[in-house]
């Protein structure tokens, strides 16, 4: 018994080692692949020698570095962030998109741009996670409304409402005010190009204790997993765990949408590739979803930059086309309310 | 017998005078959508201009140019919304089951601004794509959602799902165009009946000529639907046939609707709810959902040119903010009673 669990953790850890090794070599690709091609050496030469002002080391330290890490962070946060609302909720449909977060944030940015004339990423920043954290509690209050707590189809539809409202303020102020849209149409689609290192620093705090407190509560998520009932006996107490629970999503899904722009259905998609691989313990599916949902992230972001050269796709277009037919399959499922 | 005899006919009764009042209401705000506005025109007027007959200087232009198109795409495209909404929402015993919540009404305006940033194309021709759009994306939910018959809230999810990245594909879109074409884009993807032209209309004004009745005569059919596949083939409905044909109208009419006025929030899900609030007795209430949803459109639309300040806001910005809350109502009280799933 312990024999096989000690195997078990041990082809568990070799599995996250291989993945953090993927997920370097995709930050490796995402410095080297782009409009212009930079060969992986000179992304070498720039990493030793950031001040040599090459147009390539430039391009390499003024754009590529801070986009690779926007990637990293926020996809480690939506990672995570899925995991927690699936987990907290027992709803494997759960995600900050469909949640309606992101039509939050959107709002806030607008009021942003448009009524205190913020015009930088780092200044979107606060009014996004503000927007994401109002709207992710409304939605989980009034999706819990009522019999039978927080199912997924009632959860997905105060979302969707929630979403639409909110959608109707915001076109209200864009068709009023065109700079504002012009604005607000490149944060929408959700990318990870031309965020500043500083982005990167100030949602460095938030993201680590969000981080934090999703470990914390993992062994929480594996009792709730089995239902109230069954936690409380355990002794748990179901109340502070879904607290503790709660304030680590509204600061991931916060930090990371006011990083990244709304992204839909990566939160939603790497809890399941996460869960599949390691079972239902959170103490696992946490480590594997921070580490594999920024490896999706960055890889779509590298093919969104490569269909359509010189252009690009941004990466939010590329996992909602990735992600929507994960999302059908798992709509099919019979046992959906059940996890 | 003769009790059940005595019920139904008085709601039928009902169910005809909810008809009649609602009829009227429509064509009172169309008057009044004709007459009112920065330049008055008296009612006689409105009818002297209508019927052709002579009128005072502008009346004319402004008559036919701006204040006929406008009302009367409002009317059709409330029209073919509640139509549909409460078609699909009969059809798949849902209240959430309209166009507008699974993806069908998100299809036709990827199509349709695909065609007129993408394509450069305009007037009716964008209808016709919008129209192919919403079919394709029916079709594909439909398919997607089958599992030994089409469950409801399979369907929903699903639709939810293909609705999420239809709407990020539009995103991706405003992008790449021009911000200007993009920001009138903007008031179309919102849903908007202002600045329409007869070319818009006529398609929509045609498929409501031709599939109200046929939806209407189709409807018939579905207080047996509603009682669920066996029951209704123990009745001798054609069970297949007939909800094919019903989804079928429906999605034609949601799609030339959305073509015409862009995908005006909420309209089809809210119509039928309060057209069978409004008749009671549970029964299909095709009819009066239209015209809810023509008088929805009409009064929201009065609301956004005239009633809020200087600014003019587009007929769907009113109808979101009205019906966030009643979904949110209805969520609420559907679980009260047992049904949210």
């Amino acid at each position: 018994m312990t024999e096989t669990r000690h195997r078990r953790a041990t082809v568990l850890t070799t599995g996250l080692v291989v993945i953090a090794v993927a997920l370097a070599g995709a930050a490796l690709l995402s410095l080297a692949v782009g409009a212009r091609d930079i060969p992986f050496g000179t992304v070498m030469h720039a990493l030793a020698n950031p001040d040599s002002g090459a147009r390539d080391d430039l391009i390499i330290t003024q754009s590529r570095i801070p986009r690779t890490f926007v990637g990293l962070l926020a996809g480690a946060a939506f990672g995570l962030a899925g995991t927690l609302i699936q987990g907290v909720t027992r709803n494997p449909l759960a995600d900050p998109g469909i949640l309606g977060v992101n039509a939050g944030a959107g709002l806030f940015v607008v009021i942003a741009i448009s009524l205190f004339g913020v015009t930088t990423l780092t200044g979107y920043v606060w009014f996004g996670f503000a927007g994401a954290a109002i709207t992710s509690v409304l939605v989980y209050t009034i999706g819990s409304i009522g019999r039978g707590g927080a199912t997924p189809i009632k959860l997905a539809l105060a979302g969707a409402a929630v979403t639409a409202a909110l959608t109707s303020f915001t076109t209200a102020v864009l068709l009023t005010d065109v700079d504002t849209f012009d604005q607000f149409r490149f944060w929408q689609v959700g990318s990870l190009a031309n965020r500043g290192s500083d982005v990167v620093v100030q949602s460095l705090p938030f993201l680590l204790a969000g981080a934090l407190l999703a470990f914390a509560s993992a062994r929480a998520l594996n009792a709730l997993a089995l239902g109230d009932d069954v936690a409380t006996s355990f002794g748990q107490n179901v109340l502070v765990a879904r607290l503790i629970a709660g304030l680590a999503i509204v600061l991931l899904c916060g930090t990371a949408t006011s990083m990244a722009g709304p992204i839909v259905f990566i939160g939603l998609m790497i809890p399941h590739v996460a869960r599949a691989i390691t079972g239902p313990d959170h103490r696992w599916m946490l480590p594997y979803s921070m580490l594999l949902a920024p490896l999706l992230l960055l890889l779509a972001d590298v093919l969104g930059r490569v269909v359509a050269r010189p252009g690009e796709v941004q990466v939010g277009i590329v996992t909602a086309i990735i992600g929507a037919p994960v999302f059908v399959i798992l709509a099919r499922r019979r046992r959906l309310a059940e996890l | 017998m003769s009790v059940v005899a005595a019920t139904r006919r008085r709601e039928s009764s009902r169910a005809r005078r909810v008809s009649l009042i609602l009829l009227t209401a429509v064509l009172a705000m169309f008057a009044l959508t004709l007459s009112y506005g920065d330049f008055q025109i008296s009612l006689p007027d409105v009818v002297r201009s209508l019927l052709g007959l002579p009128t005072p200087a502008g009346v004319d232009y402004i008559m036919h140019s701006l204040r006929l198109p406008r009302a009367s795409v409002s009317a059709l495209a409330g029209l073919a919304f509640g139509l549909s909404g409460a078609i699909f929402q009969q059809l798949l015993r849902n209240p959430l089951a309209s166009p507008d919540v699974i993806g069908v009404a998100q299809g036709a305006t990827t199509a349709a601004v695909l065609a007129v940033l993408v394509g450069g194309y305009s007037g009716s021709f964008v209808s016709v794509i919008g129209l192919i759009g919403a079919l394709i994306t029916a079709i594909v939910i439909y398919a997607l959602s089958w599992q030994k018959g089409v469950g409801g809230y399979r369907l929903i999810l699903v639709g939810i799902g293909v609705g999420t990245a239809l709407t990020s594909i539009t995103s991706f879109i405003l992008t790449r165009s021009d911000v200007k074409v993009a920001a009138e884009a903007l008031i179309w993807l919102t849903g908007s009946v202002n600045g329409r032209t007869w070319a818009q209309i006529v398609p929509l004004f045609i498929a409501l000529v031709i599939l109200l009745p046929a939806a209407l005569m189709l409807g018939r059919t579905l207080s047996g639907l509603q009682l669920g596949d066996d029951l209704a083939k123990a009745f001798g409905v054609r069970v297949e046939t007939s909800r094919m044909l019903l989804l079928l109208t429906a999605v034609i009419l949601a799609g030339m609707a959305t073509a015409a006025a862009g995908p005006i929030a909420f309209v089809a899900f809210m119509s039928g709810p309060i057209a069978v609030r409004l008749v009671g007795g549970g029964r299909p209430v095709l009819l009066q959902a239209g015209l809810v949803g023509a008088l929805l459109v009409l009064v929201a639309d009065f609301i956004g040119s005239h009633l809020l300040g200087a600014r003019q806001y587009p007929v769907g910005v009113i109808t979101g903010v009205i019906g966030a809350p009643y979904l949110l109502w209805l969520l609420a009280t559907a679980n009260r009673t047992g049904r949210g799933g």
